[in-house]
């Protein structure tokens, strides 16, 4: 007699072999994302114009550096596991999806890392001349 | 898991009559992966012209204003909207929501037409009224 539900038989059969956690995560990051972004489009929009000293004096604002840096990693992480779940479909070996998935995350930390030390050195700069 | 083992794979694109729904499905994969590689490496070479100075932002937003810049800035911009459309889609249907066939299909349709719209509508605003590269 078997003492297993069906959905025991079925767990980890989903092309990224793993369960609803990811899935639910990106729900809560997709929403993230979709403010964050939108609020980047609204701002630079408001800005008067996007030459380099009306966008480094805007960085300089908590208000805007604080939200950018969050976008950064929201966007990040988004990439990662959206792009992953192309690969997890579209490369069929094993092997691949290593491969592949490594590239991917060293672009998505080395990306992200690089991303918030730019936001960082302007929204910085001259503050402890 | 093998992927020589014989489970059998769910039918591709070959053997679907193409609707507004799958193009809705197929655009949101594609512009998710053109907004993650085109996008994410403009967003790091924007961020890193600013940190680097005057120069490094002034060449950055010189090749932006060029046609090629444009035409790119443009791109990314449907492809952003077109992935924010289908994105609240699929939020939708994952309440459940929207799957009757007219329903879905109405829904296909204008989340295919209106990030086009509002593109158009957005860059008419940057380019006549804000006067951005003129």
């Amino acid at each position: 007699m078997k003492m297993e539900t069906p959905l025991k038989q079925v767990r980890g059969l989903g092309s990224a072999h793993h369960g609803g956690g990811d899935w639910w995560a990106m729900r809560l990051n997709s929403v993230a994302l979709l403010l964050l972004s939108v609020w980047l489009v609204v701002s630079l929009l408001r800005l008067p114009t996007v030459n380099y000293d009306t966008v480094s004096e805007w960085l300089r604002d908590p208000f805007a550096a604080v939200p950018l840096l969050l976008l950064i990693a929201v966007t990040f992480w988004h990439i990662k596991h959206g792009l992953k779940e192309i690969i997890d479909d579209y490369a069929h070996t094993e092997s691949g999806k290593i491969l592949w998935g490594t590239l991917l995350t060293l672009f998505v930390y080395a990306g992200g890392a690089f991303a918030m030390f730019c936001v960082l050195k302007v929204a910085l700069r001259g503050g402890l001349a | 898991m093998k992927a020589s083992s014989a489970r059998p794979l769910s039918p591709h694109l070959s053997i679907w009559r193409w609707g507004p729904h799958m193009l809705v499905s197929i655009l949101h994969r594609i512009t998710g992966a053109g907004l993650s590689i085109v996008g994410g490496l403009l967003l790091l070479w924007w961020l890193w012209a600013l940190a680097d100075g005057r120069d490094s932002y002034d060449y950055f937003t010189g090749w932006m204003m060029h046609w090629t810049g444009l035409i790119l800035l443009v791109g990314l911009t449907w492809a952003f909207l077109q992935h924010l459309a289908s994105g609240l889609r699929h939020l939708v249907m994952d309440t459940g929501a929207g799957f009757e066939l007219k329903t879905n299909k109405f829904w296909s349709v204008v989340v295919s037409l209106l990030p086009l719209v509002l593109t158009g509508a957005l860059w008419a605003y940057i380019l006549f009224v804000r006067g951005y590269f003129a």
